[in-house]
C-alpha cells in the first residue's frame, strides 16, 4: 500500500471517530433540557441558600451561624431527636419489614402479587392522607382509644398522638414499604437450590434459614435500612402533624427559622449540615455494600 | 385440614409450623393497609368525631367540600399543576434517559447523578431554597413556580422508570431500523417508543401523583390564588381535625387507586 492510501485511511478513521463522537455528544445533549431544569430550580437555589449560611447578619463572610449551632444546646437536641427518631423508625421497620418480606417471598407468586397491593397501596397514597388517618385513629376520642376502653385494655383515653410515640407510628407506617420492597426483591432472587442443598446435607429448616438464607438477604436489608434512615432524616410533615409541636426534627427547625424568625442564615446552616449528614450516610452505605451489587453496581 | 401438614417449602417445613409466619405477615399487611382504608367509611359519618363504624351515615363532609369555593379552587390548582408537571417532566425525563442511555459517554454517569439530586436533597431544602429564589424573582405564589418545582421532583422518577425499561430494550432494533433507512427520530418513534410506552405512561401517571401529593415545597412556594390542595389540607390540620379532610382523603385514595389500576391495565396490553 502506498503512503497516500495509508494517509487516506487514517483520515477516514479519524473522520469516523469524530462522527461517532459528535453523534454521542448529540445524544447526550438530549439530557440538556432536564439538566437545565434541575440546575435552575434545584442546584442554583440550594447553592444560593447555602451561601447565606456563610454570611453574618450584616452580609459579611463569617462562620457565625455554625458557631452558634455548636454553642447553643437546643441545636444539639434537635439533631439528637432527629437521629433517635430516624434510628428507632429504621429499627422498627427492620423488625416488621423482614418477616413481612420473608412471608411474601415464601408465597406463590400470584398470592404474593395480591398481597403486594397492600404494600403498594399505602406506598402510592398521599403521605398527608396517611398522616391524617393516624391523627384520626390515635386522637383522644379516636378509634384506638375507644376500642381499647371498650375491650377493657385501659380505662382512661391514652395520649397516643401529639408526642414522640405518635410520630414514630406515622413514620414507620410511611417508611415500611421502602424497607419491604428492596428486601422482597433480594429474597426472591435467592436460589432455592441452596436451601435444598443445605437440607440435603442435614440442616434443619431453622438452621438453613440462619446459615444460608439470612446472610444472602443482607444486601436487601442494608439497602432498605439505608434508604429508610436517610429518608427519615429529612422528615417534616409527619413530625409537624403527629408531634404536636413537641417533636422538632431538623426539617421542622429549618421551617421554624424561616416562618417564625426569618433567620435565613441559621436555616441554611442547618440545611448544609442536614445535607452533609445525608450524603455521609449514603456514601457509607454504598461503601459498606460495595461488591454486593447494591446501589446500581450490579446492574 | 390436610394441607397444614404438607411441606410449604423446599426445606420440607410444614404449613403447620409456619402458621405463626402467616399470622404475623397478615397482621403487618393489615397495619399497612387498614389505617388508610378506614378513613373511607369514616368520611361518611354524620358525627364531627369521625366514628367507626359510623352511627349515622351522611354526605355532609362531601357537601362541605364541594360547596366550598376555596377547597374547589385549591383542587383545581392541584389538578392543573399535576397535569402540567406530567406534561413537562415526562418528555424531559424520557429524552434524558434515552439520550444518556444511547450515548454511553463517560459524562453520562455524571449527568445521571445530577438529575437524581432531587431525590437526595431533603425536600425541606428544596422548598426553602426555592422560596428564597422566587422571592427575588417575584415568582412566589405563581403557578409557573409550583409547576417548575414539581417537575424537578418528578424528572428523576421518569428517568429511573424509563431508564430501567431501556436497559431491557435491545438497542440493535433501532440500528436495524436505521440501516433500513429510518432516521434516528423515526427509529425512536416507530420502534423504541412503542416498546417502552408502558414505562412512559407509568412515569407520566407517577409525575402527576408526585405533584398532586406534594406538600412541603407547595407549603413554601404556593399560596394565594394558586394554593394547592395539600397545602390547604396541611394548614387546616395544624389547627384542628377537620372532618372535611376525611372526605378529601377518600377522594384522593380512590383517585390514586384508579390511576394506578388504569396504568397497570395499559401495561397488560403489551
Amino acid at each position: 500500500m502506498t503512503a497516500a492510501a495509508d494517509l487516506a485511511d487514517d483520515l477516514h478513521a479519524a473522520a469516523l471517530r469524530r462522527d461517532q463522537w459528535l453523534e454521542r455528544a448529540g445524544l447526550a445533549g438530549l439530557a440538556a433540557p432536564a439538566l437545565l431544569l434541575v440546575a435552575v430550580t434545584m442546584i442554583v437555589p440550594v447553592g444560593w441558600l447555602f451561601g447565606l449560611s456563610f454570611l453574618d447578619d450584616a452580609g459579611a463572610p463569617s462562620l457565625e451561624h455554625y458557631r452558634r449551632m455548636l454553642a447553643e444546646p437546643s441545636y444539639g437536641r434537635t439533631f439528637r431527636t432527629t437521629f433517635e427518631i430516624s434510628f428507632v423508625t429504621t429499627l422498627i421497620c427492620i423488625l416488621l419489614g423482614y418477616p413481612l418480606a420473608y412471608f411474601l417471598s415464601q408465597l406463590p407468586r400470584r398470592a404474593a402479587n395480591l398481597c403486594m397491593i397492600a404494600v403498594l397501596l399505602p406506598f402510592w397514597t398521599s403521605l398527608l392522607v396517611r398522616t391524617y388517618a393516624w391523627l384520626v385513629l390515635l386522637q383522644r376520642s379516636g378509634l384506638i382509644n375507644s376500642w381499647g376502653i371498650k375491650l377493657g385494655l385501659w380505662s382512661e383515653p391514652l395520649q397516643l398522638v401529639h408526642n414522640v410515640g405518635g410520630t414514630l407510628i406515622g413514620m414507620v407506617h410511611i417508611m415500611l414499604p421502602f424497607m419491604v420492597l428492596p428486601l422482597y426483591g433480594t429474597m426472591r432472587g435467592i436460589d432455592g437450590n441452596l436451601l435444598r442443598a443445605a437440607a440435603s446435607l442435614g440442616s434443619t429448616p431453622v438452621h438453613g434459614f440462619w446459615t444460608v438464607f439470612f446472610p444472602l438477604s443482607l444486601p436487601g436489608l442494608a439497602a432498605g435500612s439505608a434508604l429508610v434512615f436517610v429518608l427519615c432524616l429529612g422528615f417534616y410533615v409527619t413530625p409537624a402533624m403527629l408531634g404536636g409541636g413537641k417533636v422538632t426534627m431538623v426539617s421542622n427547625r429549618i421551617a421554624n427559622d424561616i416562618e417564625l424568625f426569618f433567620n435565613w442564615g441559621a436555616a441554611s446552616a442547618l440545611g448544609v449540615v442536614l445535607l452533609a449528614i445525608t450524603l455521609v450516610v449514603l456514601v457509607l452505605a454504598a461503601r459498606l455494600s460495595r461488591g454486593t451489587g447494591l446501589f446500581g453496581a450490579g446492574h | 385440614m390436610g394441607w397444614l401438614d404438607r411441606p410449604a417449602s423446599d426445606t420440607q417445613i410444614s404449613h403447620r409450623s409456619r402458621l405463626w409466619l402467616y399470622g404475623l405477615g397478615a397482621l403487618i399487611l393489615a397495619f399497612l393497609a387498614v389505617p388508610t382504608l378506614i378513613v373511607i367509611p369514616m368520611s361518611f359519618s354524620q358525627s364531627q368525631y369521625l366514628e367507626f363504624p359510623p352511627r349515622e351515615w351522611s354526605l355532609r363532609w362531601y357537601e362541605a367540600y364541594f360547596s366550598s369555593s376555596t377547597w374547589m379552587a385549591a383542587t383545581a390548582t392541584s389538578f392543573k399543576a399535576g397535569f402540567c408537571t406530567a406534561l413537562l417532566a415526562t418528555p424531559l425525563g424520557t429524552l434524558a434517559a434515552y439520550g444518556l442511555h444511547a450515548s454511553r459517554l463517560r459524562f453520562a454517569g455524571l449527568a445521571i447523578l445530577v438529575l437524581l439530586t432531587p431525590t437526595i436533597v431533603p425536600v425541606i431544602l428544596v422548598g426553602v431554597a426555592l422560596f428564597y429564589a422566587y422571592v427575588q424573582l417575584r415568582m412566589v405564589n405563581s403557578f409557573l413556580g409550583i409547576v417548575l418545582a414539581h417537575a424537578t421532583l418528578a424528572v428523576p422518577i421518569v428517568m429511573m422508570i424509563v431508564g430501567s425499561a431501556l436497559k431491557s430494550f435491545d438497542m440493535d432494533q433501532e440500528r436495524v431500523a436505521r440501516s433500513l433507512g429510518a432516521t434516528r427520530t423515526q427509529a425512536f418513534l416507530m420502534v423504541t417508543a412503542p416498546q417502552i410506552g408502558f414505562a412512559i405512561v407509568t412515569s407520566a401517571v407517577l409525575s402527576f401523583l408526585t405533584s398532586f401529593d406534594e406538600v412541603v415545597v407547595a407549603l413554601f412556594v404556593s399560596g394565594g390564588d394558586n394554593a394547592t390542595l395539600t397545602r390547604m389540607m396541611f394548614l387546616a390540620l395544624r389547627d384542628q381535625i377537620d372532618p372535611t379532610i376525611a372526605a378529601i382523603s377518600t377522594i384522593m385514595i380512590v383517585m390514586t387507586s384508579l390511576l394506578l389500576a388504569i396504568s397497570q391495565m395499559f401495561g397488560k396490553g403489551d
